[in-house]
């Protein structure tokens, strides 16, 4: 028997439909859905929202109180984070930098291992990981259980309710400002984060900008130069509020900068339509508290530890070699750092901080180390430091080194500022970008256009100061 | 929907079929492997789906013990995560699937869950829905409904819904779907018990499930449907969903009609009994 | 009156009559519960005057104001 396939009946058959059968279709789906749902359900009392829940919109979406509220929230997390984080990690570092590496080197020594071989792996290795870990854990134990109870709780789509308006204006999608504020915790997060956006438009502006988002490993370099160059410019009773302020208005450029890169982005190469944008505010629920911790400590926390130590490790070698290989009457550093300098000093900044940025690209946490350890050793050494050896110093004594031994000038410390808000993202962050995009392009502009604004934006800044005789 | 018999339960006396049937065509396994999920060592494949927001991911670290993070926010779960859990000496495979709204394939999250709906054949299909959003959950669960009928409906966040001032009436619902109704708060574990006893008795066909057809209101669009149904169904007598398929093909679904034409579809029209199980009764894994 | 979604006012209380949209749009406003005959509330408008967050079936959902144009409504019903 000869009959049409069914491939063929069905185009013969939907020939004879009207031209809305698709819309009846998934009317009359919701239709029955609507019926089923109808005498199902059974509403008792008045029905709407809980009083509580639209108590608590009323206030958190509240034209002042709303922003009042979100600026007050986010500042409290990252009071706690950093203020919080500060005891635990002088721990850590006492336990794994001071006192660990000394026992681990002591231990080794009845081996009469080379030279090369414990540098290499005790000063070089294991010195930046526990550097790492002393650096990163305890903010990121406080702050990811932090973020992840107010989204528990359902605070996040409010915020993103309250500001979709900017990044609507911006041509990205209100969900946008939620893997943002991700981002403050870590990009590589906040580029994952970005998966609750639909379109790939939309998504892609979101993983692009992601880095403007100030993460964890970027904090203590903004906190420390704010502190140090910048606070102390003020009378001593406001140089704690003169410092935050500086960090504060390093954090607000960054969004700044999302939302004009964005904006940049969604009307040149990333033009096109907003997509369906629909969010929903969710009914708010008393987080889970003690299963919040652990799972966002389990969830995030070690994950994004774990990801930072294994590129820490090999980033801490990397710093040792050169700072130990000698090539013509010189370290390798000595000569990259010459090398550096000139583009260094244009962008106002130095060799040795450029060069920081380059061997730190693993882990972010590491740039201060990297860059008092290679002022040290580079330059009149001042408080016995090894070659190629990561060290802590205190504030006082790290002024002393950036000033007398590397020539810093409050230009310096601005630019860094600067260049810490606008340069490459961390390799987790790149590797990250990769495997959500799966595209080399993307991958290589969410990397390259920070670092090109950061080159715009700090040798203005330098031509500027130097032209208005500042610096 | 013109109704066969229920599947045959996944007991399966027969002996135990080549161990590198995975590039059988008759095994239902290689499937489940094609869209990547690994069955060794399972009795039974248990899909869990759902919109998003509705403690879908909550449903599947009560069953699994696994600690995957869930947010509350909308569109967690992308990429579908995998665990296992053990009932009664059976071990089942857990596949959460991407929240989505509707199978229409109107994204890549609705054609991940429909794909593995379809030719996954997953044994159970447990669908998450939120008490408090009744309407807009239902769309979805007659959606899967069309495709499959070994459904287990997760009726959660019941406490959040009293909260509100809604009781939903789980008898009533499960009559008008044709499937089991458990009432959950999976946060605080509430009704956990009786969803992993309703997912065996399906996986096992001791309750019988049988779905209502969703009818479509304009006259035309029924009788194709209906039409082109009867057709599909004399050329693969096996198949459960033949309206859902006839109704994927009107609209010119290009996945249905690839799978049309290159013979999945066939090879799903297999008989069900040689396709439901890959283990034996002992639980040895040969696959 | 008939109008559409977005000259509905804070409190007013309408019914869908049609969605004028098509596409993705008019499948996503129907899984979201946007349906003709669907009883709609404002809930609240953003704190930058747009988008503006309907109770639609019990939930909060927030549409865009263009979004809100291409649904046609009945006030004073439901």
């Amino acid at each position: 028997m000869n009959q049409p396939s069914i491939i063929d009946e069905a185009t013969r058959l939907r020939g004879q439909l009207p031209d809305g059968f698709r819309d009846g279709i998934v009317e009359s789906l919701h239709n029955d859905a609507a019926r089923i749902a109808e005498t199902s359900v059974t509403e008792h009392g008045e029905g709407g929202r809980p009083t509580l829940d639209r108590l608590l919109d009323g206030a958190l979406t509240h034209r002042v109180w709303g922003f009042a509220v979100m600026g007050l929230l986010f500042f409290a997390v990252f009071w706690f984070t950093i203020s919080g984080a500060a005891g635990p990690s002088g721990l850590l570092s006492r336990l794994l930098v001071d006192y660990g590496h000394g026992q681990l080197h002591a231990l080794v020594a009845p081996l009469h291992a080379p030279q090369w071989v414990t540098g290499l792996l005790l000063d070089g290795v294991y010195l930046s990981t526990a550097w790492v870990v002393a650096v990163m854990l305890p903010p990121m134990a406080i702050f990811f259980p932090l973020f992840t109870l107010l989204e528990d709780f359902g605070y996040l789509p409010r915020v993103a309710f309250n500001l979709d308006r900017l990044f609507a204006k911006a041509g990205a999608h209100g969900k946008q400002s939620l893997s943002m504020m991700m981002g403050y915790g870590c990009n590589a997060a906040g580029v994952t984060a970005t998966r609750i956006i639909d379109s790939r438009r939309e998504r892609l502006i979101a993983i692009v900008t992601n880095n403007f988002s100030i993460c964890n490993g970027r904090w203590p370099t903004l906190i420390l130069m704010g502190t140090i160059f910048i606070g102390a410019l003020a009378p001593p009773a406001l140089a704690g509020v003169v410092a935050a302020a500086s960090v504060v208005t390093v954090a607000f450029l960054g969004v700044l900068v999302t939302l004009l890169v964005s904006w940049g982005l969604s009307r040149t190469v990333l033009r096109g339509h907003s997509s369906t944008y629909s969010l929903e505010l969710p009914p708010y629920r008393p987080p889970k508290v003690w299963r919040t911790l652990y799972t966002s400590l389990i969830d995030r926390t070690l994950k994004v530890l774990r990801r930072a130590v294994v590129m820490a490790a090999p980033a801490g070698a990397l710093v040792w070699t050169i700072s130990n290989v000698t090539v013509a009457d010189a370290s390798i550093a000595a000569h990259l750092v010459n090398a550096l300098d000139p583009l260094g000093w244009l962008l106002g900044l130095n060799g040795v901080i450029l060069l920081a940025y380059l061997v730190a690209i693993p882990a972010n946490e590491i740039i201060i180390p990297t860059i008092l350890m290679l002022t040290l050793t580079l330059g009149p050494n001042l408080f016995g430091a090894q070659q190629g050896v990561m060290l802590e110093l205190g504030t006082a004594q790290t002024h002393t080194v950036l000033v007398q031994a590397g020539g810093w000038t409050l230009l310096t410390a601005v630019n860094l500022m600067l260049f810490s808000l606008l340069h490459n993202p961390c390799s987790t962050t790149i590797l990250t970008i990769w495997s959500e995009t799966r595209s080399l392009k993307w991958t290589a502009v969410a990397t390259l256009l920070p670092i090109a604004l950061g080159f715009l934006v700090t040798g203005t800044t330098a031509t500027v100061a130097r032209l208005a005789g500042w610096a | 929907m013109p109704h066969t018999e229920l599947p045959t339960p996944s007991v399966n006396p027969a002996p135990p079929t080549d161990p590198v049937c995975g590039t059988c065509a008759l095994n239902h396994a290689s499937q489940l492997l094609s869209l990547g999920v690994d069955v060794s060592g399972h009795d039974h494949v248990v899909a869990l789906a759902g919109n998003p927001n509705t403690g879908k991911s909550t449903v599947f670290n009560a069953l699994t013990g696994l600690r995957q993070h869930v947010g509350n926010w909308p569109g967690k779960t992308v990429i579908g995560a995998e665990g296992g859990f053990g009932y009664r000496d059976r071990r089942y495979k857990l596949v959460d699937l991407p929240g989505t709204y509707s199978l229409l394939s109107t994204s890549e999250d609705e054609d991940v869950a429909r794909d593995f709906l379809v030719f996954g054949r997953p044994d159970v299909t447990v669908v998450v829905v939120d008490a408090t959003r009744l309407q807009r959950n239902l769309n979805l669960v007659l959606q899967i409904l069309q495709i499959t009928d070994r459904v287990v409906l997760a009726l959660n966040l019941v406490d959040e819904a009293r909260r509100h001032g809604l009781s939903v009436d789980e008898r009533h619902l499960a009559r008008e779907l044709g499937v089991p109704v458990v009432p959950m708060a999976a946060r605080s574990r509430q009704g956990v018990p009786d969803l992993l006893e309703t997912v065996e008795r399906v996986a096992l066909g001791t309750i019988a499930t049988r779905a209502r057809p969703v009818h479509h209101g304009d006259v035309r669009t029924e009788r194709a449907v209906s039409e082109l149904a009867h057709r599909i169904q004399r050329e693969y007598p096996e198949l459960t969903n033949t309206r859902w398929i006839a109704l994927r093909l009107l609209e010119g679904d290009p996945g249905i009609e690839r799978a049309v034409t290159d013979g999945t579809l066939g090879r799903l029209a297999a008989p069900a009994a040689s396709t439901e199980s890959f283990t034996d009764r002992s639980g040895k894994t040969h696959s | 009156m008939t109008t559409t979604l977005d000259r509905l006012r804070n409190g007013q209380t309408a019914t869908v009559t049609a969605l004028d949209v098509d596409g993705a749009e008019r499948r996503r406003l129907m899984d979201l519960g946007v349906l003709p005959g669907t009883p709609i509330r404002v809930d609240r408008v953003s704190p930058l005057g747009d988008p503006t967050a309907y109770l639609v079936r019990g939930s909060v959902i927030a549409l865009r104001r263009h979004q809100a144009r291409g649904i046609h409504i009945t006030v004073g019903q439901g």
